[in-house]
């Protein structure tokens, strides 16, 4: 089966909200695709359509090549954590691992495996109903791997978990994708993300409105701007603006430059005799790439709210 | 499919408060059965603080509770022979006074015996060993010719409107031993007026007494010696009521009482299988909530959508819950009812209640049934959550239509009328697969559901149940289907 998540086209609407607008994109094997996008741009709402919660009105989405809803145990295919707290509280972890189990024929032993893999065999024993969001969280990655699936999606995964939980669920996507496996992890917050996903889907309103990798997402964001440090900021915006570039200022001595490279500007700047200490590219950060391509998406919420 | 049954199995018996409540069925079952012989006494208000009479009653032939109180004027009868008569109608009497021709093992209550009778609104009938009816012509002379004869075992009543010409109303063929006595008979049941209103039924009753005459009397076969009176059954109190007149071989007989089975009815000292499985109601409310919950609580967590992402065939969840709590509760049912049917008969004997008679056959249906209800009313219940998706409304919906109308039907809270029809329309008509008494035509009596007597018999009954829980199957196949989860 080949290890991917296509969704094409997918419209679903909620009343009079257009939930989703025409979300496509394909989730390939071997990386980590962070799946982020603010509150409500349909990120979840995607993941359910995807295993067939929720129907599509236009569109389809498939796991390897095939809907959801055609999967003979489906655990086997796909594994997904969307609601970490769909727990029965006075069920115990190893129980709630057990039935999953049997429904998809496994054995018990493979139960065992997982609750060894995610750390939580020392609460396996205790209702599910006094477990921290955190450890939710593992039982729910424990769950996603009961039928060792060549596709993991997980939905917000990082919400609830203390600094060590999400040192752990790093390293466990990135070694999950490693294997070979799709892996697909929303999140609303970029900088969950930053040091985790490969390849970025960003989503708003909808709809996909980057589908990119994380290099080349900053360095768009980045553009050819060259940052500049002097203590002559008049004379400076002259000389470069002469120069044929544009000049903005960003602080009591420090200018943004952009239309020429950086070794333009330090040639204009030593012509010129204008003093300056330092000169740099500009360098976005993921979370500024991030709100550059939301802001729209946020702003048409909150004036729809 | 065996991987779901096995999921929501594991699902149920996880979690211990279901298991615990679908328990409670049992000891609930029992317990509360047992309140009606635990909990009750009773005085008799007879003269000179005697027993009351009737406390244990004659049996049949064949275990059934009887009424045997006669007045019997007789001849001893040895081997074959007849009796003949001209018998005055029973003008204004009770429809079931009778006045016949009988032929008795002895004078004892409850043994067997054959007759051919003039009753005060039913006709000529032929009846015997209490249960066995059969009907003739109905005549509208003053007089009616009978007779009954025996040669062997075959006994046949016969009736003539002249004397001349004679039908023969039934002829049957019983053992009796050599000697019988044999002779005529007078009997007039109890008046019986019940009132139902809401909230309360009224029994009214009163001893009556029958007359009439008999005249030609022959008989073959016996001594030609003096007829001999005997009040057989009647209390010694009212036996200066009864009595008969020898005027040169026309004799007039007065008598009161009744020959027939007992019907079961409410507040009486009899008690039946179903008196037994009173507490059934109870059990049914512990099981009906454990199975609402456990279909809705899939949705008040969310486990649905791990449910469904589990396995997309979703009316394969539907499926396996309902094959796993209709199952539990089918042995839960079946459980409570064998246990509470010996342990409340033997409560109620040691009160001092009488017993009517059940073969294994009706108390094997009666704890199958339980079981059937149980389990029916369970997949009801798991079907209606799955629909509604919300515990109190589902809990509240079964309850009421499942237990409330049988609890108004027999509590004698509902006039009959309604009651009849509240366990005919509703799924409470399944509670009459607990029925095991029989209506008997020839009995006067209140055939009432508080009594026992539900319209519908034991199989319609639960068929009336599986026809709701099949649309509710059907609703909630739909809904989970069609709905987002």
């Amino acid at each position: 089966m080949e290890a991917t998540i296509e969704v094409v086209g997918v419209r679903k609407r909620f009343g009079g909200t257009t939930a989703l607008d025409g979300m496509s994109f394909t989730v390939t094997p071997g990386q980590v695709t962070g799946f982020v996008g603010p509150n409500g741009a349909g990120k979840s709402t995607t993941m359910r359509v995807i295993l067939d919660l929720d129907s599509a009105d236009a569109g389809h989405a498939h796991v390897g090549g095939r809907p959801y809803r055609e999967l003979r145990r489906p655990l086997e295919h796909v594994g997904s954590l969307l609601d970490a707290g769909a727990l029965q509280p006075s069920r115990s972890a190893r129980n709630h691992l057990r039935w999953l189990a049997h429904s998809q024929g496994l054995p018990a032993s493979r139960v065992e495996e997982v609750i060894h893999l995610t750390g939580i065999a020392s609460a396996a024993r205790r209702r599910a109903g006094g477990f921290s969001l955190g450890m939710r969280q593992r039982l729910g990655i424990a769950a996603a791997l009961l039928g060792d699936p060549p596709v993991l999606m997980l939905d917000e995964p990082f919400n609830g978990m203390d600094p060590e939980g999400i040192v752990w669920m790093r390293t466990f996507l990135r070694q999950k994708a490693a294997e070979g496996r799709a892996v697909l992890v929303s999140s609303h917050l970029m900088s969950e993300l930053q040091d985790t996903a490969d390849h970025l889907l960003v989503v708003g309103r909808g709809r996909v409105i980057a589908d990119t990798s994380v290099a080349a997402l900053i360095a768009a964001a980045s553009g050819d701007r060259v940052c500049l440090r002097t203590t002559a900021r008049t004379p400076a915006m002259t000389v470069l603006a002469a120069a044929g570039a544009t000049v903005a200022a960003t602080g009591a001595d420090s200018l943004t430059v952009s239309g020429l490279a950086a070794a333009g500007v330090v040639a204009a700047l030593n012509a010129n005799d204008v003093p300056f200490t330092e000169v740099s590219p500009h360098r976005a950060s993921l979370e500024e790439a991030y709100m550059e391509l939301t802001r729209e998406a946020v702003e048409f919420r909150a004036a729809g709210s | 499919m065996t991987n779901s049954i096995r999921a929501e199995w594991t699902k149920f018996r996880t979690v211990r408060g279901w298991v615990i409540g679908l328990l409670t069925a049992i000891p609930l079952t029992v317990l509360i059965g047992l309140l009606g012989p635990l909990g009750s006494s009773f005085d008799c208000a007879g003269p000179n603080g005697a027993q009351c009479r009737g406390n244990t009653p004659p049996i049949g032939p064949d275990g059934t509770p009887v009424f045997d109180t006669f007045y019997f004027v007789h001849r001893t009868l040895t081997g074959d022979g007849s009796v003949t008569a001209r018998v005055g109608a029973l003008r204004d009497a009770e429809p079931w006074a009778k006045a016949g021709l009988l032929l008795k093992e002895g004078t004892t209550s409850g043994s067997r015996y054959a007759a051919v009778l003039l009753t005060g609104g039913h006709g000529v009938r032929m009846q015997y060993d209490f249960t066995e009816d059969i009907a003739g012509p109905s005549p509208d002379e003053d007089r009616q010719w009978l007779r009954l004869t025996r040669e062997g075992t075959t006994l046949t009543g016969e009736t003539s409107s002249d004397g001349r010409r004679w039908s023969t109303v039934g002829t049957v063929r019983l053992d009796f031993g050599e000697r019988v006595e044999l002779g005529m008979f007078v009997s007039s049941p109890q008046h019986l007026e019940t009132s139902n209103t809401f909230g309360g039924r009224l029994d009214r009753g009163a001893p009556t007494v029958a007359t009439t005459s008999f005249d030609q009397v022959r008989t073959t076969g016996a001594a030609a010696e003096d007829w001999r009176g005997t009040a057989v059954g009647i209390d010694p109190a009212r036996e200066h009521e009864v009595g008969f007149t020898d005027d040169g071989g026309d004799l007039t007989i007065t008598g009161t009482g009744d020959i027939a089975p007992i019907p079961a009815s409410a507040g009486s000292l009899g008690k039946t299988a179903e008196n037994a499985l009173v507490g059934a109601f109870a059990g049914l409310v512990a099981v009906l909530v454990v199975a609402a919950l456990f279909a809705t609580s899939e949705y008040r967590r969310g486990i649905i959508r791990t449910s469904f992402t589990a396995n997309p065939r979703r009316g394969q969840l539907l499926a396996a819950k309902a094959v796993v709590v209709g199952g539990l509760s089918f042995v839960v049912g079946a459980v409570s009812s064998a246990l509470a049917l010996p342990l409340v008969e033997r409560a109620e004997l040691a009160e001092g209640f009488f017993q009517h008679p059940t073969t294994w056959l009706t108390e094997l249906r009666l704890v199958l049934g339980t079981g059937l209800l149980f389990a029916v009313a369970a997949v009801l219940a798991v079907a209606l959550g799955m629909f509604l998706r919300r515990g109190a409304l589902t809990v509240t919906a079964v309850v009421v239509g499942v237990v409330l109308p049988y609890l108004l039907a027999v509590a004698s809270v509902l006039p009959t009328g309604p009651a009849e029809v509240l366990v005919t329309v509703t799924p409470a008509a399944a509670f009459a697969i607990q029925q095991s008494v029989e209506e008997y035509p020839q009995v006067a009596a209140s055939y009432t559901p508080a009594d026992g007597y539900f319209p519908l018999s034991p199989t319609g009954g639960l068929v009336v149940l599986c026809g709701y829980a099949a649309v509710a199957v059907v609703l909630a196949a739909i809904a989970t289907r069609r709905r987002d989860a």
